[in-house]
């Protein structure tokens, strides 16, 4: 035992697609389903106030400390194309963080999207792909896993090891840690060759969320104050996993809140105690010795204060939509097609999902904060009417039909209980499913209950490269 | 605490969301523990028959129809009502209309008993606001004649009354505002109705609003003074279906409807333009306009002009059992309303189990969550909004089922108590 401290520093980056107002009568005739000017828009204020500021930042500091600041990434297929495409600066940023040798890529679904969740191939071909593309970007073949959002289970995690990953990440959630601390290294429950990392969600939200807040008791938070806060966690513990959505660092948290201030302190503040060092997360699996495995029967993620999938899977429409998505994969499998293959990629982004989530009416500042829709209700509309266009071009391509779909009207409903009699509200009417059978997700009345849709699929089908894709 | 309440309808003599409105405040009221003395004109010719049921409070079933009237509605209501011409909603061009059709009952009408009492005039007046007049003068004798502690007036119409009521008996005023001149006219305003409004307003020690929306008027365009104006949601009533009763539809297509007055401020030409961009694209749609207005003979030309007649019914003037059918044959109910202040009948709508699409210039739209909100104009929106519901039945039952849930918690009770919050400001018990 000793008092060393790895610090684990992990950067997610992501833009999806946002669709734009897409009406029914757009379906069958208008194929273009993207807000071109939104997502411009959106992806070059965020370069401009995040990522290009920040990529400086850190680049600055591999400089000044060399290879004791070690950082890693996660950057979306989809995030990454735009980026390409509309703000080719933040490319070239990450690109020179990689040639410093300092900086991990780590692999994710290239679509950002929750296929671990619905259709194991599926989930499959998109890490691939991802993989493929960031070997190709910056040189380097991901050893470490980080899923869409930190989703995990112990299924999740058993397919990620026999794709042959070492690594992953995912959220230091309450309910799968129990009394265990996040700092410490762990295992898969089904496959212990996988190093699990944790967040500390206390500290990485401490910077993402905090940071800015004035009434917070603890602001301002400077580098030191954060330093000690490291020194006096227990001496036993090994790793503090600080995992942040990359623009809380200058666009959700601007310059002027002296967040970027504070990330240039920090190594020093950190490194002044020999004891610390910055590692990344394949280097950290290498190092440290994984303490016990980790429980997670049911998904986990990063989102809300439950930290579980329900903020894309919470309610009806989310499932409704996920589903009517998923069924379509088997044709869409047969589709040689670029455009329908690249939709379906763009329309497998958790984020239409997360902004069906009708979460907010409760709670949850942070769902309207990412939110382009004035209500659920006008998100899952929107994406279906997308959907349905898709649905035709599939079907017209494979000349196969998908999903019989139901429609209800006044006389199928159900009688409204007579006044005085306690009667249950009807339950949901059940989905039709006429899909081919195989993989097409079955339809849950509770989003925790997904993991059961996951079907396991062995370990030769990790290199298969998806069919149609370039 | 007992209140002096000016009216100017009940049921079941309704032509608005008002009369219903009143009667379910004033039941909640009566739960607060408030004794109310309703006072309201009447305008047809039953009303003589009706004053003598009414008087006669062992009758007193008969007038509420269906509803269940405790003793202590009876001991606590006291139901007076004054021969006038008042109706709500009525512009001059409507009065007048309004006159020249009950001429007829001019000789036959028996006089209202509270009108012989107090020698008002009985007769049908020359002019809207010389019934207003009339009303405020009788209003004052009650006043005079009648022990309460406040005075609460319902519109406009009433508010020369309540004005008066308060100044014969020194009591606090409380005006509710239903609607605004503005809802009513849109920028052709009425001066003189926008004058009585006003000083209704600047009488009044409290101003209650039925939604944000006309708080936001009463404040920015009649310049009353924000510290006294307190918004009040309305409610609905809990739905009453006798268990005999199904309706079956008779049409195998979708039903989508619009129920209302075909009026300027409901906007009903939106709704003909969005049914006939759904229509262009789904012929399998059928809509209905249920209602009368001055603007009928025109929308049912705009239909016939856009050739969807065959796919576009009107129904004119619903009530009673006819509305409940009505809905129990829709699938979806929009309300496109141009300007509204609160907006009851999607609420009906949405406790039939019927999902709703509103326009966001409603003030219902600032207490519902499961409706679909649009922009009056946005017809695009308006016609998507529709197709979604219809055509995915995932979002057509959560709204069915979690529309009926969030209705069932606007109560009136609560609205009442909202209310009796306000009155408890002015007078200390």
């Amino acid at each position: 035992m000793n008092a060393t401290k790895a610090i684990c520093l992990n950067f997610q980056v992501h833009q999806p697609y946002r669709l734009r107002t897409y009406r029914f009568f757009d379906i069958g005739e208008n194929h273009h389903y993207y807000d071109d000017y939104q997502n411009r828009s959106i992806i070059r204020r965020v370069a401009e106030k995040s990522y290009i500021p920040a990529n400086k930042v850190l680049l600055d500091l591999i400089k000044k400390h060399g290879k004791k600041f070690r950082i890693s990434f996660s950057i979306s297929g989809l995030a990454l194309e735009q980026m390409q495409k509309h703000a080719p600066e933040a490319m070239e940023g990450f690109t020179k963080l990689a040639t410093t040798g300092n900086v991990e890529f780590l692999a994710e679904t290239y679509a950002h999207s929750l296929a671990s969740l619905k259709d194991s191939e599926e989930f499959i071909a998109q890490v691939n792909k991802h993989a493929a593309l960031i070997e190709s970007l910056f040189g380097q073949k991901p050893k470490t896993f980080r899923n869409s959002e930190l989703i995990y289970s112990d299924v999740i995690g058993e397919m990620v090891a026999d794709m042959g990953y070492f690594t992953m990440l995912t959220e230091g959630a309450k309910h799968i840690l129990g009394w265990k601390s996040p700092n410490y290294l762990y295992c898969n429950a089904i496959n212990p060759r996988l190093k699990i990392l944790l967040k500390n969600f206390q500290m990485s939200d401490d910077i993402a969320f905090r940071f800015c807040r004035k009434d917070w008791s603890e602001w301002p938070l400077t580098a030191e104050k954060f330093t000690g806060w490291i020194k006096a966690l227990d001496p036993k513990q090994e790793v503090v996993n600080i995992f942040i959505d990359y623009p809380a660092l200058g666009e959700r948290q601007g310059a002027e809140t002296g967040i970027f201030d504070f990330l240039k302190a920090l190594p020093a503040a950190v490194l002044k105690n020999t004891a610390h060092t910055f590692l990344t997360p394949s280097e950290l699996a290498e190092t440290l010795q994984p303490v016990s495995a980790i429980h997670a029967p049911y998904p986990v993620s990063w989102a809300d204060e439950e930290r579980d999938v329900t903020a894309w899977l919470g309610n009806e429409l989310q499932q409704e939509a996920v589903s009517k998505l998923y069924s379509l994969a088997p044709l869409v499998a047969r589709c040689a097609d670029e455009t329908i293959q690249r939709d379906w990629t763009r329309l497998q982004t958790s984020d239409h999902f997360y902004y069906m989530s009708t979460k907010w009416f409760s709670d949850g500042e942070v769902h309207k904060f990412f939110n382009p829709y004035a209500s659920p209700y006008e998100a899952f509309i929107n994406y279906m009417n997308v959907l349905s266009d898709f649905t035709i071009r599939v079907e017209q391509a494979t000349g196969k039909t998908a999903v019989a779909t139901s429609v209800p009207t006044a006389a199928s409903r159900p009688v409204p209980p007579p006044a005085g009699k306690v009667v249950k509200s009807a339950t949901p009417r059940k989905t039709v499913k006429s899909a081919p059978a195989g993989k097409a997700a079955k339809s849950t009345p509770e989003g925790k209950a997904v993991k059961l849709t996951l079907e396991r699929k062995p370990a030769k089908k990790a290199g298969k490269t998806p069919k149609g894709k370039k | 605490m007992r209140v002096l309440m000016f009216g100017w309808e009940f049921p079941p003599h309704i032509t608005g969301g008002l009369g219903t409105a009143c009667f379910g405040l004033t039941k909640g009221l009566l739960k607060q523990g408030t004794e109310v003395l309703f006072v309201v004109p009447k305008a047809y010719g039953d009303e003589s028959q009706e004053a003598v049921r009414l008087i006669n409070a062992s009758d007193i079933e008969v007038f509420f129809g269906e509803e269940h009237i405790t003793s202590e509605i009876r001991e606590n209501l006291t139901y007076v009502e004054v021969g006038s011409n008042l109706v709500p909603y009525a512009s001059f061009e409507e009065y007048e209309r309004l006159i020249e059709e009950q001429r007829v009952y001019e000789e036959t009408s028996v006089r209202p008993v509270y009108s012989r009492k107090y020698d008002f005039s009985g007769k049908y007046g020359l002019n809207l606001m010389e019934e207003v007049s009339n009303y405020a003068l009788v209003a004052s004798r009650i006043a005079d004649m009648e022990q309460f502690d406040l005075v609460h007036a319902h519109d406009w119409l009433t508010y020369p009354a309540g004005i008066w009521a308060k100044h014969v008996s020194g009591k606090p005023l409380v005006v509710h505002m239903h609607a605004t001149e503005f809802d009513r006219s849109g920028e052709n305003v009425n001066q003189v109705v926008y004058d009585i409004e006003r000083k209704g307003m600047e009488e009044a020690d409290r101003v209650i609003t039925v939604s944000n929306l006309t708080r936001k008027i009463v404040i920015e365009r009649y310049g009353i003074d924000p510290a006294k104006v307190f918004t009040v949601h309305n409610a609905v009533e809990p739905v009453i279906r006798r268990e005999d009763i199904q309706y079956r539809k008779h049409v195998k297509e979708k039903v989508v409807t619009f129920l209302g007055r075909i009026t300027f401020q409901k906007g009903p030409e939106y709704f003909i333009e969005a049914a006939y961009r759904i229509l262009e694209k789904d012929p399998h749609v059928r809509f209905v306009m249920a209602g009368s207005g001055d603007l009928m003979n025109k929308m049912v030309r705009r239909v016939a002009q856009l050739g969807i007649g065959t796919r576009f019914h009107f129904t004119g003037f619903l009530k009673g059992d006819d509305v409940d059918k009505m809905f129990a044959l829709s699938d979806v109910y929009v309300m496109p309303s141009i300007s509204e202040p609160f907006g009851i009948s999607p609420l009906e709508a949405m406790r039939s189990n019927v999902p709703v699409v509103i326009s966001k210039q409603s003030g219902v739209a600032e207490v519902l969550k499961h409706a679909v909100k649009v922009d009056f104009w946005d017809i695009e929106a308006m016609a998507d909004a529709i197709y979604g519901i219809l055509h995915y039945p995932v979002l057509y039952d959560i709204f069915s089922r979690k529309g009926k849930a969030e209705v069932e918690n606007l109560k009136w009770e609560n609205a009442a108590k909202n209310v009796f919050q306000v009155y408890q400001t002015l007078v200390k018990q």
